[in-house]
């Protein structure tokens, strides 16, 4: 019998009760940046008796980028100096960075990485007396510790291995150890905040979030004096290449839909470089890490036919001078070798970890060999379960057979090999040029504000200063935090007022709800109907556009001014009709607003590729009209910043300073 | 399905308004469904495949079918978590099969202190550029070894668009 579908609901939307929370400090996420944020506040809040909340979208054990684990720390200094990790940061992101965060992160991250460990989490190290590796867990019951001075395995010049499956439990413990063993703090899981309020007497200072629970029927109105904006990177803004159930294998996670970027332009903070995206080369489909496969175990990757196709293009990478000659070679310069490839029909490019094995295996006996292999095996096991899987599906024992690798979908972060973000202030010191304080000189310089009064960013939501990584995004949220709490204790006298009632947020936050109610019988199918889209149409719409007007992985990252005026057209559309979406329950509520945070992260995204006439960052996206790189005129800052007042986009540059003399790289 | 839920082995956490999965999920997929007392993923193309609910369901009655898009059927990656080890079972198409056991902590569940037994940092401190743990270290921060500071006068600057 035909029967009219009826949507299989998840947890009722009802009319919802409104909570008003007040408090100093809000931290908004629950990953690397908040937890590290957490710690750090509780220390510092505690003689003064300043409140702290936390609001996570999920739960803080398995919340953020590292949910699933991570088989490296990408960032620890160890012996080499901070002043190297600023030449490494700049060279691989094209000159253009912010070395006075870049620094800042680079000479405290090691403090956090030895918390790491003091926690729980087991690092690998190198024995002393053998020089053999060791696991974590062993390294431990030898009393062999980082602090101690022992050296870690490093797996490049800045990275070190670990045995890191619950590397986010352990780091979200200790963030909520901090948070119970003080009265004045709460944190609220499974509490989706969707936009920072601004202050009724001061448009220009924020006061505060808004938010929702994906579990009860519940409004947060949380006024702060600080608000962190520590949320994650945003995927799935473009059409990726799996688009049926494998468009949850992001490679970044699935559920970072630029919520920081989206809540800063809302609220009129600066954004920089916000044209700039990552592009992983990684493991064909599974997306798996390949990082200890070019740099642990020394693998080779090769076209079909059998050319080193890095060796094979090194006079291309000249064109790209002084960046293609550095000491570092820029991650988007090494996915360029590969496009020229796959563009000219000379795919797949394999990573041949049969090789490497192999020849590995030259040089140890049966047993270590067999270590060898766990280990290849565990750095998939520790971060990317599905790359693993994968290779189960397709009878791919890495010693045998060679895995396939090609450059993803484009992402839009902060943290890894990328430097989108907001516009924040640097450490006030003697040493940090004017130009990096004059933005802030009215409003204060508070380490890690944004341009708006009181709102604060930390990891992926910071623009400018790349390859913090996990380690470097936990310790941004210290430095963020305890700038937040110098901030609250300088405006002690400040009260947070809304100008919004709460009956206003209630309409505007639950709206897609109220909008479903109103027209659901105006069709007998609940995905078609006159009246809205479901969250899912809008998202569809806008990977489909971004990817085809806006240098997705289908025209090979190129576009052009036409296309993208084009494109913007089509997204101001999109845009407006978002305002039609309809949600059906709370997880789809959730939904929604995630992708408003979305079209809105796309929207500076497109503007500012628009903006800067030259192609920064060959490998991540190429304006055909502008196809080169042009240090005379662009080796500066792009700034953007909507206007809640007037609805405008003005985009702006600003000049680069350099702080760390040359070499350029490391 | 990415995640799916075997409905023999699932018992709904017994009765709790909300099950282990549907607590731990990062994307808010897991759901229960009360009547039948058995969870559910309730988006599948939106599961990261990222084990949450495989590992921490008690009735270790979650597994994950890979992607549909890609992968071939009958390769299974299972976990068994526990305090210190995960051990993991990896089952190819073929049927060849290979474990593999490694180490995820290093000290006992809950122990994480967040002051690294640090003493509370001396609070006139808070201006200076210090974290807590370099206070009771006395460590001071590094400065640059030299300072250049030169500015970029580049053709593009004073550049303004209006969108």
């Amino acid at each position: 019998m035909p029967k009219i579908w009826f949507y299989n609901p998840g947890l009722a939307c009802a009319e919802p009760e409104i909570v008003e929370k007040e408090t100093d400090i809000l931290f908004v996420g629950g990953g690397m940046a908040a937890c590290g944020a957490a710690v750090e506040a509780v220390q510092w809040a505690k003689p003064h008796g300043l409140r702290i909340i936390l609001c996570d979208k999920a739960a803080m054990e398995r919340s953020g980028a590292v949910a699933m684990g991570l088989s490296a720390i990408n960032t620890y200094i160890g012996e080499n100096k901070p002043d190297d990790y600023v030449r490494m940061v700049r060279c691989d992101l094209m000159g253009i960075v912010r070395e006075d965060l870049v620094f800042d992160v680079g000479r405290h991250v090691d403090d956090t990485v030895q918390c790491f460990e003091e926690w729980g989490l087991p690092i690998w190290k190198k024995d002393p007396n053998t020089g053999k590796t060791l696991d974590g867990a062993e390294a431990k019951a030898k009393g062999l510790t980082l602090k101690s001075g022992v050296q870690p395995v490093r797996s490049g010049r800045w990275q070190i291995m670990i045995n890191g499956e619950s590397y986010k439990v352990i780091v979200a413990e200790a963030a909520k150890n901090a948070l119970a063993s003080y009265d004045k703090a709460e944190i609220i899981e499974r509490c989706f905040i969707v936009r920072p309020l601004l202050d009724a007497n001061d448009k220009s200072r924020c006061a505060g979030a808004v938010g929702f629970s994906v579990r009860e029927n519940k409004i947060y109105i949380i006024k702060a004096k600080a608000t962190l904006l520590a949320t994650g990177g945003a995927v799935n803004v473009f059409r990726p290449r799996s688009i049926d159930e494998g468009k949850g294998r992001a490679w970044y996670p699935v559920w970072n839909p630029g919520t920081g970027y989206a809540m800063c332009a809302m609220t009129g903070a600066k954004l920089v470089l916000m044209e700039n995206r990552f592009i992983p080369a990684r493991f064909k489909d599974g997306y798996g890490p390949v990082g200890a496969w070019f740099l642990l175990f020394k693998a080779r990757a090769t076209n079909a036919f059998g050319e080193d196709y890095v060796a094979k293009h090194k006079d291309e990478l000249k064109k790209f001078a002084p960046y293609g000659e550095a000491s570092h070679i820029g991650t988007c310069l090494r996915n360029h070798a590969m496009l020229i490839e796959m563009e000219q029909g000379r795919g797949p490019i394999y990573m041949h970890t049969e090789w490497a094995l192999q020849e590995a295996a030259e040089k140890m006996d049966k047993k270590e060999f067999k270590h060898l292999i766990a280990e290849a095996w565990e750095d998939f096991l520790d971060m990317c379960v599905t790359q693993a899987g994968l290779w189960a599906c397709l009878n791919i024992e890495p010693e045998k057979l060679p895995s396939e690798i090609m450059p993803t979908e484009p992402y839009l972060l902060g943290s890894h090999a990328g430097c989108a973000g907001a516009w924040v202030c640097g450490p006030n010191e003697d040493w940090v040029p004017e130009e990096y304080k004059a933005p802030w000189k009215e409003i204060g310089l508070y380490n890690r504000m944004t341009t708006v009064k009181g709102l604060f960013c930390a990891g992926d939501t910071v623009g400018a200063s790349g390859h913090k990584f996990s380690s470097g995004s936990h310790v941004e949220g210290r430095i963020a935090a305890k700038a937040m709490i110098q901030y609250c204790l300088d405006n002690k006298d400040y009260t947070p007022t809304i100008k919004e009632t709460a009956e206003e947020l209630k309409k505007e936050i639950y709206g897609p709800w109220y909008r479903f109610e109103e027209f659901k019988n105006a069709s007998t199918h609940y995905e078609i109907n006159p009246n809205f889209l479901i969250p899912r149409h809008i998202q569809a719409r806008l990977m489909k556009l971004m990817d085809e007007y806006v240098a997705g992985s289908s025209t090979f990252y190129k576009t052009n001014k036409v296309m993208l005026e084009r494109g913007l057209d089509l997204l101001r559309m999109l845009k407006e009709d978002m305002e039609y979406a309809a949600a059906r329950d709370l997880h789809e509520l959730m939904r929604a607003w995630e992708n408003r945070h979305r079209v809105w992260t796309a929207e500076a995204h497109l503007l500012h590729i628009l903006f800067r006439e030259e192609t920064r960052y060959p490998g991540y996206f190429y304006r055909t009209d502008f196809n080169a790189l042009d240090d005379a005129n662009w080796r500066c800052f792009t700034l953007s910043s909507w206007n809640p007042e007037t609805k405008e986009w003005t985009l702006e540059t600003y000049p680069y300073v350099q702080i760390i003399p040359d070499p350029l790289g490391p | 399905m990415p995640s799916y839920v075997n409905p023999e082995k699932c018992d709904g956490c017994k009765g709790g308004d909300r099950t282990v999965c549907m607590y731990i999920c990062p994307n808010d997929l897991m759901i229960l469904d009360p009547e039948a007392m058995k969870a559910y993923n309730q988006e599948p193309d939106q599961c990261w495949e990222c084990y949450s609910c495989v590992k921490s369901c008690p009735q270790g009655a979650i597994a994950i079918r890979h992607y549909a898009d890609f992968a071939p059927l009958n390769g299974t990656c299972q976990p068994m978590r526990g305090t210190t080890d995960i051990m993991w079972t990896i089952k190819f198409r073929n049927g060849v099969v290979v474990r593999f056991k490694f180490p995820i902590r290093t000290t006992p569940e809950g122990s994480a202190d967040p002051t690294v037994g640090k003493p509370a940092p001396d609070p006139s401190k808070i201006n200076t550029n210090q974290l807590f743990t370099q206070v009771a270290d006395g460590v001071e921060p590094k400065k640059p070894e030299a300072v250049l500071n030169k500015k970029f006068e580049v053709g593009a600057l004073g550049k303004v668009a209006k969108y």
